[in-house]
C-alpha cells in the first residue's frame, strides 16, 4: 500500500519535472534571425524617431523584417537585400553610409584630420625646440622638479 | 486664490532677472576695459541677485508641479494628478521650456559659487568672469521670455494635465537632466575665464590654475550626467543596449571629450606655462559645444528619439545666440591669442607631447562625431539627397582613433616633464605590457573564443591597469600620494574598467527571443530562467501584465525577476519595463514580450557579462576628478 | 603665423552656414529613389471587387495618380476633401491602393466620406506598399503615360499643393 503510494508519488514528480519544458526560440530558424538582426540593425526604422529596424516594433518595420526573412530564405546575399531596400527607400534607410564620392569625405575626413592633426603637432614641437635650447636633466633632476611642481602654490 | 498670482511671480522674476543679467553682463566688463572700479564692483552683488530670481523662478515652477497648478500650460502638457510626486519634481524638466529654465538656473549657480568662491582673486579677472556668464545668462533668459515662457497660463485651466512620457517616469529621469546640465553649464566657467583673461591680456598660468577645479567639477557632472543616461537606456527601453550614437548622445559626449582634453591641457598650461593659446581655443571649444549640442536638441535639426517639440522660431533665436556667443569669442581669439607668450621648452619626448598627442587625438574623435552627426544635414542642404549615418559609421570611426588614446593612457604618467628618455619608459613599462599579453591572450580564452578586437580590448585595459597600480606602488614607496595622483589614476583604472565592460559586453554576452508558457525554461549564460506564471498587476497610474522568472543556477534559486508591460492611464503606449538581475559581474536581463497563442508569452532573456562595468568604469572617473579637485592646492585657496 | 589664429573662426562661421540652411529642412522628409523609374508592376485585387484585379499594366497610356490610403490613417481623412476635388476635376484617373486595411472598414469609410477614386486596389499584407517605398501614409504618385513615376507627395495633399504641384504636374505631363 505505501509501495504504491510512494510509486504514484514518484511517477506524479516525475511527469511534472517533465512539464518543465526547454522554451522554443521563436523564430523559425535562428540562423536566418542572426542574419535578419545583422542586416537590419544597420538599417533605419522609417516611421521611427532614429531606431534601427531590428528594434523597432513599428508595423511598417515588423513588415521590412518579413521580407527580409524571407529574402534570406531564398538565398539572397546580404548585398542583394541591401539594395532591395536602398532602391525602395533611398540611400537614407542605411546607417552605414554607402562609400561613394558623396561620402568620400564623411569616411575619410577623420583621418585627414588626424594626419593634419599629428603633422601639425610634430611641427610645432620640432619648432619649439629650436627656439630654446635644450638642457639634459638627469632623472634625479626630474624628480625634483616634479616634487618642487607638485608643492608649487 | 493663490494660483493666480504665483506662476506671475516666477515669470516677473525672470524679467527682473534678465535685467539684472544684462547689468552684470556689461557694466563690469566695460568697467575693467576703463577701469572704473565702482563698476567693477557690481558684478558680485548683480551675480547674487541674478541667481536669487532665477531660485525663486525655478522653486515657483516646482511649486506649480508639486500642487499641480494646470493653469499652468506648461504643468498641463508635462504632468497629471496621478502622477507620483518624485516624478512630478522630474517632470519640471521633461519638457522644453522647463529644461531651459533648469539650464539658466544651474548657470546662475555657477556664477553664484563663482562670485563666493574667489575672494583672492584679482578684481578685473573675476569682473569679468561674471560679466560673461552674465551675457549668456542674459541671452538665454532673453530666449526664454521671447519664445519658451514656462509659465504661460493655460485659462480656463485644465482639469487634469497630460502627463509625462511613461518612458521618462522613472528614477533615471529625475537624475539624468540636472546632472548633464551641471557638466554642460558648467564649461561656462571655464569659457568665462578664457575670454577673461583674452580680453585682460594676460594670458599666463594663473588663469589656468584658477579654472582647474571649477573645469574638473563640471566634467565630474558630465561624466556622470551621460553614464546615468546611457544606464537609463540600458534598463528602460528593452533592448539592452547603450549607446546608440543618436544626435542628443552625441551633442553630449563631444563636450566630454573636449573637456578631457581641456583637462589635461590645463594640467601643462598650469604646470609649464605652455599650451597657452591651445588650452584657451579648447575652452571656448568645449562651451561651444554645450551650446551646439542645445542648439541641436532644440531646433528640429535632426531626427533623434530625445528631441524636444520643436519650433522653427526657437531654433533661429538659439543660433543667433550661439553664433554671437562662439562667432565673438573666436574673434577675440583670432585677435589676441598671437600676443601671448611660449612657455617652458619641451622635448619630442616628453610628458607635454604625450599630453599633446592625447589632446590630437581626443579633439579629432569629437570632430569625427561632429562630421558624423552632422553630415546628413550638410548633404540635404546642399540640395545633395538625404543620407543617414548611424552606429555602424561612428563605430567603425571613433574606436581607431581611440586606440592611441588609451595607449598613451598607460604611458604618459611616466614620461617626465620637459624631457623624457624611451629608454628609461620601456624600463617602467615592460612589466605591463607582459601583463597586457597575457591578459589578451589568456582572457578571451576563458570567456569563449578569441577575436582580434576583444584581445585588443583586453590589451588595452590591462596594460593601463597594470601600468596603473605600478605607479601607485612606486608613489606609495616615496611618499603621500597628492589628491591629483590619486585622481589621475582613478581616472585611467576607469576607463580600462570601461573598457572591460564594453569589451565583455560586446563580444560575450547571449540573448535568446524565445515563446515561453509557464513552468517553460530557458538557459542564457549558465543560468536557467523559469516562467513561473504571468499576471496582472497594478501602479499608482497603470494597469500591468507581470511575469514572473525564477533565476537559478547549478540548481540553486538566485532570484525571482518580474518584467511587467505597462499600460499607463494617461497615455496610449504600452510600455515594456524590463527586470534586471545586477551582478558585479554579469546582469540577468528578461523582458515580456508580446502575448501569444495557448497562455505563452514572447520572451527575450539576456546574459550580459560585466555589463556594470561599463557605468562603473564612469563612476570611477568621477570619483578620480573628485578626488583632483580635492586637492590640498585648492583647498588651501578656498580657505584664504 | 598670425592668419592661422583666424582657422577657429572661419570654420564656424561656415558651420553656421549650414545649419541656418538646415533649419528649413525637414529631417524627416525623405525622397523618393522611385522617380523617374518604372512604377513597380503589381496584380492585386481590387477593393470592391474582390475577383477582379487591378494592375498598373491597364493604365498604361495615360497620365494616371495612385493615392495610397487606409480608414485607420487619420491624415487621409485631412487630405479626403482634396481628393474628392480631384477626383471631380477629371484630369487624370485617380486610382486608390488600400494600405493594410480591413475590407469592411475601407468600403464603409469611403461609403461615408465619399469616393474619389475610379477604383481601389487592396493591398492586403502591405507588400505592394514596399514595393513603392511607402512608410507615410498617405502618398500620392503621379505616373506618366509611360507608365514612369514622374511625382511623390509624402503626406496629406494641402490646397496649395493641389494648385502648385499636382495640377502643372499633370498638365506637364499630359502635353508630352
Amino acid at each position: 500500500m505505501i509501495k504504491q503510494l510512494l510509486i504514484s508519488i514518484f511517477i506524479c514528480s516525475v511527469a511534472s519535472a517533465s512539464l518543465a519544458n526547454e522554451a522554443a526560440p521563436l523564430a523559425q530558424d535562428p540562423i536566418v534571425e542572426q542574419r535578419l538582426i545583422a542586416i537590419s540593425e544597420e538599417m533605419r526604422c522609417l516611421v521611427c524617431q532614429n531606431e534601427s529596424l531590428a528594434g523597432s516594433r513599428s508595423d511598417l518595420a515588423q513588415d521590412l523584417r518579413r521580407e527580409i526573412r524571407e529574402q534570406i530564405q531564398q538565398g539572397k546575399s546580404d548585398q542583394q537585400i541591401r539594395e532591395f531596400m536602398v532602391e525602395r527607400y533611398g540611400d537614407f534607410v542605411l546607417y552605414r553610409p554607402p562609400v561613394k564620392p558623396l561620402t568620400w569625405v564623411l569616411w575619410i575626413g577623420p583621418f585627414v584630420l588626424l594626419l593634419g592633426g599629428l603633422i601639425a603637432l610634430l611641427l610645432y614641437v620640432r619648432r619649439r625646440n629650436t627656439a630654446a635650447p635644450k638642457i639634459p636633466l638627469s632623472d634625479l633632476d626630474n624628480q625634483r622638479i616634479d616634487e618642487l611642481l607638485r608643492e608649487e602654490k | 486664490m493663490w494660483q493666480l498670482t504665483i506662476p506671475e511671480i516666477g515669470h516677473f522674476a525672470l524679467i527682473l532677472a534678465l535685467g539684472v543679467s544684462l547689468i552684470q553682463g556689461i557694466i563690469p566688463l566695460v568697467g575693467a576695459q576703463q577701469g572704473r572700479q565702482e563698476w567693477i564692483m557690481l558684478a558680485r552683488p548683480a551675480t547674487q541677485i541674478s541667481f536669487a530670481l532665477l531660485a525663486i523662478a525655478f522653486g515657483v515652477l516646482t511649486w506649480s508641479f508639486y500642487v499641480n497648478d494646470f493653469s499652468v500650460l506648461y504643468v498641463a502638457e508635462h504632468s497629471n494628478a496621478l502622477l507620483p510626486t518624485v516624478y512630478r519634481i522630474g517632470a519640471v524638466w521633461g519638457g522644453h521650456e522647463g529644461s531651459l529654465l533648469l539650464w539658466i538656473f544651474l548657470l546662475t549657480g555657477w556664477a553664484f559659487a563663482v562670485a563666493q568662491l574667489s575672494k583672492t582673486l584679482d578684481e578685473f579677472m573675476i569682473a569679468r568672469v561674471l560679466s560673461v556668464l552674465g551675457l549668456i545668462a542674459s541671452g538665454l533668459l532673453l530666449f526664454v521670455l521671447a519664445t519658451s515662457n514656462p509659465f504661460e497660463r493655460l485659462l480656463p485651466a485644465a482639469q487634469d494635465g497630460r502627463s509625462l512620457n511613461p518612458l521618462l517616469q522613472d528614477p533615471g529621469l529625475v537624475f539624468h537632466p540636472p546632472m548633464l546640465y551641471m557638466g554642460y553649464v558648467g564649461f561656462s566657467v571655464a569659457f568665462a575665464f578664457a575670454i577673461a583673461s583674452l580680453l585682460s591680456g594676460k594670458l599666463d598660468a594663473a588663469w589656468a590654475r584658477w579654472s582647474r577645479p571649477w573645469t574638473t567639477t563640471a566634467w565630474i557632472f558630465l561624466t556622470l550626467g551621460i553614464a546615468l543616461g546611457s544606464w537609463w537606456a540600458y534598463y528602460e527601453l528593452g533592448w539592452g543596449g547603450w549607446w546608440f550614437w543618436d544626435p542628443v548622445e552625441n551633442a553630449s559626449f563631444m563636450p566630454w571629450l573636449i573637456g578631457t582634453a581641456l583637462l589635461h591641457s590645463l594640467a601643462v598650461t598650469e604646470k609649464r606655462g605652455g599650451f597657452k593659446n591651445w588650452t584657451v581655443l579648447l575652452a571656448i571649444i568645449a562651451f561651444s559645444m554645450s551650446l551646439l549640442g542645445t542648439f541641436l536638441v532644440r531646433s528640429g535639426v535632426l531626427t533623434s528619439v530625445h528631441a524636444f517639440a520643436t519650433d522653427p522660431r526657437r531654433g533661429i533665436f538659439i543660433l543667433i545666440l550661439l553664433t554671437l556667443v562662439v562667432g565673438s569669442s573666436l574673434l577675440l581669439y583670432a585677435l589676441r591669442a598671437p600676443k601671448s607668450t611660449l612657455g617652458g621648452a619641451f622635448a619630442l619626448m616628453s610628458r607635454e607631447t604625450f599630453i599633446l598627442l592625447g589632446n590630437v587625438f581626443l579633439v579629432v574623435a569629437s570632430g569625427s562625431v561632429l562630421l558624423g552627426t552632422l553630415y546628413p544635414l550638410l548633404i540635404d542642404s546642399l540640395n545633395l539627397g538625404k543620407i543617414s549615418v548611424g552606429p555602424p559609421y561612428f563605430n567603425a570611426v571613433f574606436v581607431p582613433i581611440m586606440i592611441p588614446v588609451l595607449f598613451l593612457l598607460a604611458v604618459g604618467p611616466w614620461a617626465n616633464w620637459k624631457s623624457t628618455s624611451l629608454n628609461q619608459l620601456v624600463k617602467r613599462l615592460w612589466g605591463a605590457a607582459v601583463v597586457a599579453f597575457v591578459a589578451a591572450i589568456l582572457i578571451p580564452r576563458m570567456m569563449g573564443e578569441f577575436t582580434l578586437l576583444t584581445g585588443l580590448g583586453f590589451l588595452l585595459s590591462f596594460w593601463i591597469i597594470a601600468s596603473g597600480v605600478l605607479q601607485i606602488v612606486r608613489q606609495v614607496r616615496v611618499g603621500k600620494p597628492t589628491g591629483s595622483f590619486i585622481g589621475m589614476q582613478l581616472g585611467h583604472i576607469g576607463i580600462a574598467v570601461f573598457v572591460i565592460g564594453v569589451t565583455m559586453v560586446g563580444a560575450y554576452q547571449e540573448e535568446k527571443d524565445v515563446r515561453m508558457a509557464p513552468n517553460d525554461t530557458v538557459m542564457v549564460g549558465g543560468y536557467q530562467i523559469r516562467l513561473m506564471d504571468v499576471g496582472p498587476a497594478q501602479g499608482p497610474n497603470y494597469q500591468a501584465t507581470r511575469g514572473n522568472f525564477e533565476v537559478s543556477r547549478h540548481g540553486n534559486v538566485e532570484r525571482i525577476l518580474s518584467p511587467e508591460k505597462r499600460n499607463y492611464d494617461s497615455s496610449a503606449m504600452p510600455m515594456t519595463e524590463a527586470a534586471i538581475d545586477a551582478g558585479f559581474t554579469r546582469d540577468i536581463y528578461v523582458s515580456l514580450g508580446e502575448p501569444l497563442d495557448n497562455h505563452a508569452w514572447a520572451v527575450r532573456v539576456y546574459y550580459k557579462p560585466f555589463v556594470d562595468w561599463i557605468w562603473g568604469g564612469c563612476l570611477l572617473m568621477a570619483l578620480g576628478g573628485l578626488f583632483a579637485v580635492m586637492d590640498k592646492r585648492y583647498r588651501l585657496r578656498i580657505k584664504n | 603665423m598670425k592668419a592661422k589664429f583666424i582657422i577657429p573662426l572661419i570654420l564656424f562661421v561656415v558651420l553656421i552656414g549650414f545649419l541656418l540652411v538646415g533649419l528649413n529642412r525637414d529631417p524627416h522628409e525623405v525622397p523618393s529613389p522611385l522617380i523617374n523609374k518604372p512604377a513597380p508592376a503589381f496584380n492585386v485585387p481590387q477593393l470592391a471587387k474582390p475577383t477582379v484585379s487591378f494592375s498598373p499594366e491597364q493604365m498604361k497610356g495615360q497620365v494616371w495618380i495612385l493615392n495610397v490610403w487606409a480608414s485607420w490613417c487619420i491624415a487621409c481623412r485631412e487630405e479626403h476633401p482634396m481628393l474628392i476635388e480631384l477626383g471631380k476635376a477629371n484630369v487624370a484617373p485617380l486610382i486608390g491602393l488600400d494600405y493594410k486595411d480591413k475590407r469592411p472598414d475601407a468600403i464603409a469609410m469611403l461609403a461615408e466620406r465619399g469616393n474619389p477614386y475610379l477604383l481601389s486596389a487592396f493591398d492586403a499584407d502591405g507588400r505592394v506598399g514596399i514595393n513603392y517605398g511607402v512608410y507615410g501614409v498617405p502618398e500620392t504618385y503621379i505616373i506618366d503615360k509611360a507608365g514612369v513615376i514622374r511625382f511623390k507627395q509624402i503626406g496629406p495633399i494641402t490646397p496649395e499643393i493641389l494648385e502648385k504641384l499636382i495640377y502643372p504636374t499633370i498638365a506637364k505631363l499630359k502635353s508630352e
